[in-house]
């Protein structure tokens, strides 16, 4: 009988503790991917998550090539590869000039900015920059566009 | 799937739209990655910027604002353009810092920390005007490289520091001194520690003015991690590009400094007039000093609709350069009759002026409003873009809006 009980008694502590340890175990767990994960905590907009995960690199829209900006066309990923290692796409794609302009902006980055020798890649890449980024003749001042009207309350 | 494919672009564009930016993260996006990462790199957040700045490029941030979003008379932070030619540094201990003094004509090197410079100089507070040397490039024809900078690489904060001259006369310096070059610790776009960004500076004339600074505070608070933290130097009316970040060194130099972006054609326009398109030759290009006079009509934003009868009333500012804007003038009729605006002086030398106008629609119809500042050499801003130059600096063609009276 005094044996069953202690027995019984045994057997409480021992359930007792392997929640307690369980327990001890999962918030552990949890605490470690906090600190990996610290960003789980930042309450993140509704959105489904699924959302961003398998976005495609290559994802064209209206002649656009959505990663970086640039103009759908042949040469495109030797362009990204060749022009986006050190800066923006963006501060390619802000900018207009002729064939001879942009070969002498590739020759001022290889001077003076440690850009590399193009290689066979040159041509490309040029042919790509002069067609789809070539200057337009805005004449001395050019008229206000995209302006977005508003009532204006006085 | 092709609906699951729809939300997913459209929720990162919508993201992208939202930052302003161009989507240029995904490609980094490894497989499988959720992008929460992504508000750790939205510059508004990062630089406590409005998010109506304009982001022109993310590698290296170039950021302007808009005229409209400069109508404060003092430019808080979150309306103050970002130009960076490398990575911005990371986060810094302020306290490690020691500023060094030391070139040819220095008499004896010598090293500050912080603490030092607050202690030993006299603190000086100034209102200072500094516009990107490139500010208005995205108007010339042909177009210069370069970022593509509208109106909005300028602006007018108070930086406290202490005067450069007061460091420079006690440290001693030789009658040889030409130049005052500044060493920075921002990291190259090649990501070579060897290699040094931007090194400029300022003619010795312009070191020993009262308003050039050793600056450690702006509007009254740490200066912005993207505006030089802890040290710049402000060296108002200039180039901003000679106004050094996050500098760690002065060097007096017996010639003009030869640091990078110091060569031609860097921040130089030809010595002489071309026409446009013309190729010049590096020794016919000359460094820009003061900058020219402008103004900019910040209140109201282009596009206001009013009701006929009502009066308009426009305000903004103008600077130039070194000089004073000594008349401010408005037309509504593109050139043809100008109407004057009333001009306040400036806080300080180097500070921008306030200007307002009211002005009267005669009838309804479409108006452009443009405004034209002169300074004290009587030079007034062009209707047209300025002088064609290679790197497309300087343009300071009178700034306008579009107004509709119904």
């Amino acid at each position: 009988m005094e044996q069953q009980k202690f027995r019984k008694k045994v057997m409480r502590i021992y359930y007792a503790l392997s929640v307690f340890f369980g327990l001890l175990l999962l918030l552990s767990a949890g605490l470690v991917y906090i600190s990996v994960n610290p960003s789980v905590l930042i309450p993140s907009p509704k959105t489904n998550s699924n959302a961003y995960v398998d976005i495609d690199p290559n994802r064209i829209e209206n002649g656009i090539h959505l990663a970086t900006g640039f103009k759908d066309d042949d040469g495109l990923q030797v362009v990204i590869s060749q022009c986006t290692p050190c800066h923006s796409a963006k501060l390619v794609t802000q900018n207009r000039a002729t064939k001879e302009g942009w070969i002498s902006i590739i020759r001022w980055m290889q001077d003076t900015q440690k850009l590399w020798d193009l290689g066979a890649n040159e041509d490309i890449v040029v042919s790509y920059l002069a067609k789809n980024y070539a200057p337009e003749n805005t004449g001395r001042r050019a008229i206000l566009t995209d302006i977005e009207w508003y009532e204006l309350e006085n | 799937m092709e609906r699951r494919k729809f939300i997913k672009n459209t929720l990162l564009g919508t993201s992208a739209t939202c930052l302003g930016l161009d989507i240029v993260f995904s490609s980094n996006l490894p497989d499988n990655y959720i992008p929460i990462a992504f508000q750790e790199t939205d510059p508004f957040a990062l630089f406590n910027k409005d998010k109506d700045m304009q982001i022109l490029n993310d590698k290296p941030w170039n950021i302007e604002a808009q005229a409209h979003l400069l109508n404060d008379n003092i430019t808080p932070n979150k309306y103050m353009f970002i130009r960076n030619n490398g990575l911005i540094p990371e986060i810094l201990d302020a306290r490690q810092w020691k500023l060094t003094i030391d070139g040819e004509s220095v008499k004896n090197a010598t090293s500050f920390n912080i603490q030092e410079l607050k202690s030993k100089f006299k603190q000086y507070t100034y209102q200072l005007t500094l516009e990107c040397g490139g500010n208005g490039r995205s108007e010339f024809n042909p177009p210069a490289k370069g970022n593509q900078w509208t109106v909005g690489a300028v602006s007018s904060a108070e930086w406290t520091g202490v005067r450069l001259k007061d460091v420079l006369n006690d440290v001693g310096i030789k009658s040889n001194a030409v130049y005052v070059g500044y060493h920075a610790i921002d990291l190259h776009l090649s990501q070579d520690p060897e290699k040094e960004v931007i090194s400029r500076g300022i003619p010795m004339k312009k070191a020993m003015q009262d308003e050039t600074l050793i600056a450690f505070k702006m509007n009254g608070k740490d200066i912005p991690r993207a505006h030089g933290f802890p040290l710049r130097l402000v060296a108002g009316g200039y180039p901003a590009s000679a106004s050094g970040k996050w500098i760690n060194r002065l060097s007096v130099r017996n010639k003009v400094h030869d640091g990078p972006k110091m060569e031609s054609p860097s921040y130089r326009v030809p010595c002489d007039p071309v026409a446009p398109g013309t190729q010049v030759k590096d020794e016919d290009m000359c460094i820009i000093e003061s900058m020219p006079v402008k103004s900019l009509i910040t209140f109201p934003k282009s596009g206001a609709i009013i009701k006929k009868g009502n009066t308009l009333k426009i305000n903004g500012h103008a600077w130039a350069g070194e000089l004073e804007v000594i008349k401010m003038e408005y037309s509504i009729d593109f050139g043809v009759t100008w109407q004057s605006c009333k001009l306040e002086k400036p806080a300080n030398r180097f500070a921008w002026q306030h200007f307002q106008a009211d002005v009267n629609f005669p009838k309804t119809g479409y108006y452009e409003v443009w405004a034209r500042a002169t300074d004290t050499n009587g030079r007034s801003q062009p209707m047209l873009v300025p002088g064609w130059n290679p790197k497309g600096y300087l343009n300071n063609a009178c700034h306008r809006i579009a107004i509709k009276v119904s």
